[in-house]
């Protein structure tokens, strides 16, 4: 899932200062999995803000919605009155849900309450660690079903670089080395021959260094007519 | 003039908390009457947004009262309560409120003299700041 992190209050206190009327929008999704936007989060900030605004003297209308899926226009439609009506929108969603609500309403000022991370699993309670960065052509079933672009740190393809000591990385003495728990997994499968195998240079075009990328299903995309009376009926 | 009086919410488990507050006026000891008290079933029950909501509704201290870390009757709830207090203090914190308006107090049901002692404390930190944003109190 993607997990994100509440920016510092202050900073989004600083944001919101100048306007009067501001609405606050979370998602019930990934951001509330992770404990930075959904419901309770949400109620949180409002009344952080409401107080901060109490204390300064200061007169400014917060209020708190949470959509279910804050990148899907439906469900940002859902709340499209309370958007309108306020002066900014703060998004409690990744940068996604923000940018959704962005291009709904281009003319509104819609700004980021979260700050995007990573593409991580909850390894513990409160804990979430990166383990894809999205490269756009997976290799895991070569690696023992762990990706090295994602958990290594200089995101190497061929085992470890000359740094990696006592298992660990020397990047961070705190990571484990993603290629000795490659070792482990391929040796748990009886797969070690797999560590011998080259991997040829990653092709990056399928990342994003290859630019904006867009996912299209031509069977999901409605044709024009489908289009037409989708139209009709909303 | 009157002295304006402090106005406080004690959040307080129904075990050793409210047991302890019990004691305390059956054995006659006195507290300030500006306290409000709020019985839930556990310290671990109290959610960050319960504490910044009471200050939102014009308390000028908060606090969570219940059971000592290693005696919690429901084992663990002592110690969550303890982290949502301090996550409410950070964020309190960032916005410029002073973080001493929201406290923990930890008593077995026997320590009749905890209770008074922590809202002696917390009048005396709500009479020191006074109300959010100055001013009467709505």
């Amino acid at each position: 899932m993607i997990v994100a992190k509440r920016k510092p209050l202050n900073e989004i206190a600083e944001m919101l200062a100048p306007y009067k009327k501001v609405t606050v929008v979370g998602c019930r999704s990934c951001v509330a999995i992770c404990l930075a936007g959904g419901e309770k989060e949400v109620k949180m900030l409002v009344s952080a803000l409401k107080l901060k605004a109490k204390k300064e003297g200061r007169k400014q209308h917060v209020e708190g919605f949470v959509v279910e899926r804050q990148c899907e226009k439906e469900c940002v439609a859902e709340v499209q009155g309370k958007i309108l009506d306020s002066d900014v929108t703060l998004s409690m969603a990744c940068s996604l849900g923000a940018q959704t609500i962005g291009d709904m309403y281009p003319k509104h000022l819609t700004f980021p309450g979260l700050n995007t991370g990573i593409f991580g699993v909850p390894e513990e309670q409160g804990v979430w660690s990166e383990k894809c960065v999205g490269c756009g052509n997976c290799i895991i079933h070569t690696t023992g079903g762990i990706c090295p672009i994602a958990r290594c740190a200089k995101s190497m393809l061929n085992g470890p670089c000359g740094g990696s000591a006592n298992r660990k990385c020397e990047v961070n003495l705190e990571v484990d080395c993603a290629w000795a728990a490659i070792y482990d997994r391929l040796k748990l499968q009886n797969r070690l021959d797999l560590m011998e195998q080259l991997t040829p240079a990653k092709d990056w075009s399928t990342s994003h260094a290859g630019g904006r990328r867009t996912y299209v299903r031509e069977d999901a995309k409605l044709t024009p007519h489908q289009k037409k009376g989708k139209e009709a009926v909303q | 003039m009157t002295e304006r009086k402090p106005r406080i919410v004690a959040f307080c488990c129904e075990r050793h908390g409210m047991d302890a507050a019990v004691l305390s006026a059956r054995s006659g000891r006195q507290y300030d009457a500006s306290v409000r008290l709020v019985q839930v079933p556990c310290t671990g029950r109290v959610d960050g947004i319960h504490i910044l909501q009471a200050l939102e509704d014009g308390a000028d201290a908060v606090f969570v009262f219940g059971c000592l870390e290693k005696n919690c009757y429901y084992d663990t709830g002592s110690i969550e309560g303890r982290k949502r207090v301090g996550y409410v203090k950070q964020m309190l914190s960032e916005v410029g409120i002073e973080k001493e308006r929201v406290e923990m107090f930890n008593a077995a049901s026997t320590n009749a003299w905890a209770f008074p002692e922590a809202v002696g404390k917390m009048v005396e930190v709500a009479k020191k700041l006074g109300p959010i944003g100055g001013g009467e109190r709505q």
